[in-house]
């Protein structure tokens, strides 16, 4: 039997973004659900790693100076005033973490609040949730939005995947507002923490008619050993590469070193070495960051004498900076009562046309997150939760075939087909104008199968599959389709046959569309009304 | 990829089914959990840092399935490294969390660049 539920928020996606969203809501008096596709606290990519968060004290100067230094490499397409907001909003909200993570106290006796242990922060994020009300519907992905009649969002359905029937339970939740925050989409490359992370939440919002921005800046990689997930770049800073006869491999040094390994990856195998990691940062690493080392030691390699062989993870929008357009300050779509926040959500606002890992996304995925759950929260106040009106599900593809369902397993067929296109270095790192639009077409060609044949499968494992092979073969196309809308290099985006940066294009593209996609120049920001918030009173 | 749940250590408690994060495991009724979607898998190690009977073992390939030597990874002492090293459970306090340290190892890891020849 479906479990039906109504509250005042639901926030799909219970990783970083989610989980503060969540809070935030709670915080502000409303009820809250938050379903998860996984473990709210072991899903999402923060819960592997640990992320270190924009963090500048509240002293005018030195704010106004780090969004100087941040904008100018963001290549036209940010904006200093949401750089300034997420500063602050960070600043603000992270220490309230405080009662559930044990945080380090550094010299002069001051807590650290800026980098935290992914195991450990989420762990602490799901009981300050859970402490505040928030009510956790873990292995229960959601599979579409239900809308009202004026298009705004409802709701949504999904099913609990551990519960049931082998088809699972379906749960249906209806609320004020809907905060979609299921990460970035890495195209089921095999980066840290990212296999839940395939772009469904941008599906369920394009389906409702939201737009998206930024998506061709989806080609941030990251170094890990072969075969490894760990992509954690820290240790790699240290690390030197070699190619298969042994000589050094110039990275120019360039912390980025994504463009000269993907070169010399295309052309055969490459090595690497942690030897200049000093000795008393090898004997403290398994306290900074535990599994880094697993990997090595179960292969019985020392990276710090040895050289072994190492690979680029993709990792799609992860740490690219595309995703939902915003509407507003708070974070909504286009589409009313639908919100966005976390790596779901474009970052181009705060990142520009460069990667904002490493500080930018975490501290957005707490601000955006914040926001998103306390508008969300007054609109609940305000306008109540409507839940006794008729609603319509807005999904589509791997729900609802136009033709004669599939029998072949056609999940696998599209995700496979998607990987081909959004993996290889070639296609994605050094881009070109026909590639990219061979891609376009198979990728049309894989969307039209997706439509018309793509059926939910027996079980509650297919199901979820079909909507994430509908979801991956549409992000694929919005990310395409934009690069090839861009015949420039910006940042992420390079195009190896046009190398130069264009002035005309340094604003941001939007794009949509499921049946036909489309691309557009987006020239507008959204407003900031909200007065300047007073000074924070955190500790410095 | 998860390979191994150790049934000799396992306490069915369950909490690897719950806690991972792709679903991988099913609870069986009276038995240790079987891994039922192993291609799911992630390769995150994080069902290992809450098994607190160290009865997981999950191998570092995370493309394909791997054949492993249950005894010789017993025997290996890698089996719990992750909760140790993590300072979880009966290990609170005898692995402090540096995790705030990170921001060193870039610091320290950068090469100089060059200076740009006139
Ligand atoms: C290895 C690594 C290290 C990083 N380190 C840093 C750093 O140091 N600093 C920094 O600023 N950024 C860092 N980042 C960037 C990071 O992406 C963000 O900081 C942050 O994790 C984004 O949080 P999120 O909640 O938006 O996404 P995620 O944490 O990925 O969470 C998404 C959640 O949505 C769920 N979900 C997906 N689909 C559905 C569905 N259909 N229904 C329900 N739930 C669903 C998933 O299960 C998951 O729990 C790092 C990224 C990686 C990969
Ligand atoms: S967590 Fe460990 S002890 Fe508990 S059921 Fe899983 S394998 Fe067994
Ligand atoms: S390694 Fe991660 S994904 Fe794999 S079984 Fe363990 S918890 Fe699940």
């Amino acid at each position: 039997m479906t479990l039906t539920l109504e509250t005042d928020v639901l926030v799909i996606g219970g990783g970083l973004a989610g989980c503060w969203a969540a809070i935030a809501a709670a915080e502000a008096g409303a009820e809250v659900i938050l379903a998860d596709k996984g473990y709210c606290g072991t899903s999402g990519v923060t819960a592997t790693a640990g992320p270190n968060h924009w963090w500048v004290p509240p002293d005018p100067e030195k704010r106004a100076q780090a969004v100087r230094e941040r904008n100018a490499r963001a290549l036209g397409l940010a904006d200093p005033r949401w750089m300034a907001r997420i500063i602050d909003t960070t600043w603000r909200t992270l220490p309230t973490l405080a009662a559930y993570y044990e945080h380090s106290i550094t010299a002069g006796g001051v807590p650290h609040y800026q980098s935290l242990r992914g195991p450990e922060y989420l762990r602490a994020l799901r009981r300050y949730a859970e402490a505040r009300g928030v009510r956790i519907l873990d292995h229960s992905p959601a599979l579409e939005l239900l809308l009202h009649a004026d298009g705004s969002a409802a709701g949504a359905r999904g099913v609990r995947r551990q519960e049931g029937p082998p088809a699972g339970r379906d749960w249906t939740v209806r609320a004020a507002g809907v905060i979609v925050a299921t990460g970035g989409c890495a195209f089921l490359a095999k980066l840290l923490g990212s296999r839940n992370n395939t772009g469904d939440g941008h599906l369920m919002a394009a389906e409702a008619g939201a737009r998206l921005s930024g998506m061709e800046f989806s080609t941030y990689h990251t170094v890990a050993e072969r075969h490894s997930t760990q992509t954690r770049s820290a240790s790699y800073a240290f690390a030197d590469y070699f190619d298969a006869a042994g000589r050094e491999i110039d990275t120019g040094g360039d912390p980025d070193v994504t463009l000269p390994l993907a070169r010399a990856l295309l052309a055969g195998p490459v090595y690497a070495t942690l030897a200049r990691m000093p000795v008393d940062l090898r004997a403290i690493l398994p306290q900074i960051q535990p599994a880094i080392l697993l990997p090595f030691q179960r292969q019985g390699i020392d990276p710090f004498t040895q050289r072994f062989t190492i690979t680029l993870q993709g990792e799609g929008t992860v740490r690219g900076t595309g995703g939902l357009r915003l509407a507003d300050e708070d974070c909504q779509t286009d589409v009313p009562g639908l919100y966005a926040a976390g790596d779901a959500a474009t970052r181009e606002l705060i990142a520009g046309a460069i990667s904002g890992g490493g500080a930018q996304n975490s501290a957005w995925a707490v601000s955006s997150g914040t926001w998103a759950g306390q508008a969300v929260a007054r609109l609940a106040h305000d306008r109540g939760r409507r839940a006794e009106t008729p609603v319509e599900a807005a999904g589509g593809a791997g729900l609802r075939p136009r033709g004669t369902p599939a029998t072949a397993d056609l999940s696998r067929l599209l995700t496979d087909g998607v990987r081909a296109e959004m993996l290889p270095y070639d296609k994605i790192l050094f881009r070109r104008g026909p590639v990219l639009a061979r891609s376009l077409a198979t990728l049309d060609g894989l969307w039209r199968d997706a439509r018309d044949h793509l059926a939910p499968g027996a079980d509650a494992t297919a199901r979820v599959r079909a909507r994430e092979a509908a979801a991956l073969v549409a992000c694929a196309r919005w990310s395409t389709a934009t690069a090839l809308a861009r015949p420039e290099t910006r940042g992420l985006h390079r195009r190896e046959d046009v190398a130069t940066t264009d002035p005309a294009l340094a604003h941001r593209l939007s794009s949509g569309g499921l049946d036909e996609v489309w691309v557009a120049a987006d020239i507008t920001v959204p407003a900031i009304t909200a007065p300047a918030a007073a000074p924070a009173t955190q500790v410095a | 990829m998860i390979e191994l749940v150790l049934a000799d250590r396992c306490t069915d408690c369950d909490t690897c089914v719950q806690v991972c994060p792709t679903n991988v495991f099913d609870a069986q009724p009276g038995g240790p959990p079987v891994i039922a979607r192993q291609e799911d898998c992630q390769t995150c190690f994080l069902c290992e840092l809450y098994c607190q009977s160290d009865a997981l073992y999950v191998a570092p390939n995370c493309d394909e399935p791997v054949a492993v030597d249950a005894e010789a990874i017993v025997a290996s002492g890698l089996l719990g490294q992750f909760r140790r090293d993590s300072g979880w459970h009966e290990w609170a306090g005898q692995s402090p969390n540096l995790h705030w340290r990170m921001g060193e190892l870039f610091a320290r890891g950068r090469k100089p660049v060059a200076a740009p020849t006139p």
